[in-house]
């Protein structure tokens, strides 16, 4: 689903990124080398295996990697800045009112001791000069906005009298009242129940498309990405393996990693008696401070060959098999052996 | 709430119980304080007969009986030494005792608080090391020698400050204080700072450890993602989850610092409970070491039982069923 | 995992001592300035406590050894200190230093002791309590509970009113006040473990309850008492210590270092400060030692502090 109002020039573009920790075991590069661009109002998946580093990637924009973490190298332009060359100061300035996140769990996100409406209304006062009263009539429509009912008792109310859908709603709502440019969602479905997961998403979706904020969704969560996202980012051990939009990823996947995730992903069809097996990924992410030379994939890689074991292979480009409407858009993978195009 | 308070009444008078039963037993089973009433040439006689007078002669049974009931009545039966009511006694000796405890308590809490939360919000850095590094001194020293030192300093050397006795005092509510004048202040100085040490350095040593542990939440890097300044994520979101158990740990500093109030006034002639209690264990003094016991337990079990309440004021998670 | 690194299989043909030394406990210990300096602290202390009657030129509680001359000597670095007492002497000619290697020896002794004792008694109280349960479990408990709302300082000083001075006594004094908290340790990682699988097997196939409790329970539930052991070690010298110096601790015959400021308490008003200050730094430095390598252990053998 192509959409039209997504700009060229992008929004944030993060170029080369490298966040390493420097731990005991060794170092922990959990960012090693990553390039996107999110365009203005744009919905981006970021999806890979538990472990493989996502989650840094959003904590490297929004300027909260605390040691040993280190970005290393890179840029992250945003809106003509590079927020890694930022200090601490501007990096504040943004951080809430020009990129907002949202956490994993938000049963521990918010403040126990402080009723939300003070923790909405908290982002309020450090990015505008709105009075108190404003303040407060703008949390209500915000509270509104993201489905709590009767927002002006809720507003009252401490977090643990939310149940977790709920609290959710009530990040969201946090993260949103500024009206940042760029979102950032950690994984911000994960630690619901089934249910909701899917009407969160959908609000989700509904408020940035509203506001024309772009998205950048980190999950691990490959069914979800597909049924929102324009583009799709595929990482494994803090790489990229694979980019591109959305609808040309799920549809003809290039890499072997891809091809697996898709094809973990129960199907309504299963459902009704079509005889597709399951399949799951064979082996476990590797323990990321001692990876194998070459592609990090291939000790689980069904292609993998003895180039494979001892080259890494690099991110290339090419254009996809469009419909010749629109700018070319482009397909990126990292493998030496790629899957064919089946057209 | 109603009957959360009748369950912890009972729960305290079972504790008060259980502790008079100990102290009974402690107490009937060492020494026989019937030779602090008669004269050392007394006949077999006399001292048959001062046994019958304290009740000696009857089974434990019978004494505990009377000593419960008695006890229950507000008579904890007269001191040895004194020819007083024992109960009158501690009474008397109170305030003394409160005023430097409370002093003591809020230097600790003055000091504590803001080293505590600056150690753990910087983890570290050499500043919150060298915090510690103090805080951990001051738990390895003992409290009476460091009084020593102060006095052999300040009031021997330098005789900036008194170095025993309470000095004036002012009546104030009806109880005898000295923080009243200046020259009364200027004798609770030392005897503060001496009692205080031990429980500022434990102290320091939670908040830090809360401090460091809240600052590791979620909700502490979700503040800072929606671009809160150090400052309110330190006090705002910090602060206040760190200070909230402390509240629970009340109890045992009051504790601690009545028990230690023994020591620093029995330096610096201080005249409290705590000095009491040690001039009576020296004179085999029993009814007023039971009062000592029985009243320090009656605050222990009444302070604990205000902290539970006041946890649940504050911390809005706590419901009290 | 088929395709682990060749670095792995040469770290496992290494001996267990080399492995443990190229550990991660060792490695922080290296690393670590306080807890070298801890043992250092300790180490030295228990050299002292041992070798130090051998050392030290006078035994201060031989009379015949003393000399009344000598009297309040200071300091060696003060005027009219001698070189023969470093540390300078007390109102009998003692040598303090040597007062202090011979109290060390009582309060370090009195603290190991107390601690074996508590240990020994809280670990088995707390082991029948966790792993029976039921009344027993519940009495075992009240009474900690009861028992921990009073100071122990408190308690000890109550326990030596009623009993009278005397090493035994103390003792005894210390080990009431310190069983608590092994029990409550004990019993809850006792109630962890005997809910694991390994256990509800043992005790299906008929291993008889002493069995399962000494071959089973008790080696995984020693490891958090190392900690508070070490910890409890200077806590026991510091309550000693106190109950010394209100004079219901040890004898006059056997002053433990508590004693020793207490003895030169009296003369303090009178500038003789070194009686009294110098025991009083000794137990300073012995509990801080004993505090810094307790921190330590803590911080290693903690999992979830890491």
């Amino acid at each position: 689903m192509p959409r039209p109002d997504i700009a060229t020039t992008p929004l944030l573009s993060v170029k080369g990124l490298r966040t390493w920790f420097h731990t005991f075991g060794g170092i922990v590069k959990a960012v090693d080398g990553v390039s996107f661009d999110v365009a203005p109002g744009e919905i981006m998946g970021l999806v890979g295996e538990s472990g493989g580093g996502k989650s840094m990637i959003g904590f490297s924009i929004m300027g909260l990697i605390d040691p040993p973490g280190r970005i290393e190298a890179g840029s992250i332009e945003f809106e003509g800045r590079d927020l890694a060359t930022l200090g601490e100061d501007e990096m504040r300035s943004i951080r809430g009112k020009e990129i907002a996140m949202i956490f994993q769990d938000p049963m521990t996100a918010l403040n126990p001791l402080y009723t939300i409406g003070n923790q909405i209304e908290e982002t309020l006062a450090l990015h505008t000069m709105l009075s108190a009263r404003e303040r407060r009539m703008k949390a209500i429509e915000m509270l509104h906005k993201v489905g709590i009912p009767q927002p002006e008792q809720r507003l009252h109310h401490y977090p643990h009298q939310f149940s977790g859908g709920m609290r959710q709603r009530v990040v969201i709502a946090i993260a949103m009242i500024a009206q940042p440019r760029l979102l950032i969602a950690d994984e911000p479905t994960t630690a619901l129940d089934v249910t909701i997961q899917a009407q969160l998403l959908r609000l989700m979706r509904q408020q940035v498309v509203e506001s024309g904020t772009s998205l950048v969704l980190i999950t691990h969560d490959l069914a979800a990405v597909s049924q929102m996202a324009d583009t799709i980012v595929v990482l494994y051990c803090g790489r990229i393996v694979e980019r591109g939009p959305a609808e040309e990823i799920i549809a003809r996947p290039r890499h072997p990693y891809t091809r697996g995730l898709i094809d973990s992903i129960p199907h309504e069809s299963d459902v009704d008696g079509a005889k597709r097996r399951l399949s799951q990924i064979p082996g476990n992410v590797p323990d990321i401070r001692r990876l194998p030379p070459g592609c990090a994939f291939a000790p689980r890689c069904p292609r993998a060959s003895e180039l494979c074991r001892t080259q890494d292979p690099v991110l290339s480009e090419r254009e996809c098999v469009g419909d010749g409407s629109g700018p070319p858009r482009l397909h990126a993978i990292a493998c030496h052996h790629p899957l064919t195009v089946s057209p | 709430m109603f009957g959360y308070m009748i369950k912890r009444l009972i729960q305290m008078v079972v504790v008060l119980w259980a502790v008079s039963v100990l102290v009974f037993v402690m107490m009937s089973f060492t020494g026989d304080p019937t030779f602090m009433m008669v004269p050392l040439d007394a006949t077999d006689e006399q001292i048959a007969q001062a046994r019958r007078i304290l009740g000696l002669d009857e089974s434990h049974l019978v004494q505990y009986w009377r000593f419960l009931s008695n006890m229950v009545q507000g008579d904890f039966g007269r001191s040895f030494v004194f020819r007083q009511p024992a109960l009158t006694l501690i009474l008397e000796r109170l305030p003394a005792t409160l005023e430097i405890v409370f002093l003591a308590m809020a230097l600790a809490l003055l000091v504590a608080i803001p080293l505590g939360v600056y150690a753990g919000a910087n983890p570290g850095k050499p500043t919150s090391r060298a915090v510690m590094a103090g805080s951990l001194v001051g738990i390895s020293l003992p409290g009476f020698w460091l009084g020593m030192v102060l006095i052999f300093v300040v009031a021997v050397k330098l005789q900036w400050l008194p170095s025993s006795g309470r000095g004036p005092t002012t009546e104030w509510f009806g109880l005898r204080v000295s923080f009243t004048s200046w020259e009364g202040f200027r004798h609770l100085i030392l005897p503060a700072i001496t009692l205080s040490i031990g429980t500022l350095a434990i102290l320091m040593r939670i908040i830090r450890a809360e401090m460091v542990e809240v600052m590791k939440q979620d909700y502490i890097k979700f503040a800072r993602a929606k671009g809160a300044t150090a400052k309110g994520i330190l006090f705002k979101h910090g602060l206040k989850n760190a200070l909230i158990p402390l509240v629970t740990v009340f109890g045992l500093m009051l504790g601690d610092l009545i028990a230690f109030a023994t020591l620093t006034e029995t330096i610096f002639a201080w005249p409290g409970i705590g000095k009491l209690l040690v001039d009576s264990i020296y004179r085999g003094d029993r009814p007023v070491i039971v009062v000592y016991l029985m009243f320090v337990a009656l605050m222990f079990v009444v302070v604990n039982f205000i902290v539970d309440v006041a946890y649940a004021l504050i911390d809005p998670r706590i419901k009290i069923k | 995992m088929a395709s682990s690194p060749p670095v792995m299989s040469a770290a496992m043909r290494r001996s267990g001592l080399q492995l443990f030394l190229a550990s991660e406990f060792i490695h922080n210990y290296r690393r670590n300035l306080s807890a070298v300096l801890g043992s250092l602290i300790v180490f030295l202390f228990l050299a002292m406590v041992t070798a130090g009657p051998f050392i030290v030129s006078q035994n201060p509680y031989d009379v015949a050894q003393l000399d009344l001359m000598a009297a309040f000597k200071p300091p060696v670095w003060l005027e009219g200190g001698s070189s023969e007492f470093w540390l300078g002497t007390d109102g009998q000619g003692r040598d303090v230093l040597a007062s202090i290697v011979y109290g060390s020896r009582i309060s370090l002794v009195i603290g190991l002791v107390a601690m074996a004792g508590a240990c020994l008694l809280g670990t088995t109280l707390g082991l029948i309590a966790g792993f029976y349960g039921g009344r027993l479990d519940a009495f075992i408990m009240r009474i900690a509970d009861i028992q921990l709302s009073f100071p122990s300082v408190l308690t000890a000083l109550f326990l030596m009113s009623a009993f009278g001075t005397g090493l035994d006594k103390v003792l005894i004094a210390l080990i009431s006040v310190g069983w608590v908290v092994y029990a409550r340790t004990v019993r809850g990682s006792t109630l962890r473990e005997t809910q694991k699988e390994y256990v509800q097997a043992a005790r299906v196939s008929g291993l008889p309850n002493r069995k399962i409790i000494l071959r089973h329970v008790l080696p995984n539930v020693l490891t958090p008492l190392i900690v508070v052991a070490t910890i409890q070690v200077g806590t026991f010298v510091l309550i000693e210590a106190s109950l010394s110096f209100l004079g219901v601790g040890v004898p006059v015959t056997q002053p433990s270092l508590g004693l020793l400021i207490k003895n030169g308490f009296d003369v303090l008003f009178s500038g003789l400060w070194w009686v009294s200050i110098f025991p009083g730094l000794f137990i300073m430095l012995l509990v801080f030692g004993i505090n810094l390598l307790g921190d330590f252990l803590r911080d290693e053998l903690n999992p979830r502090l890491k």
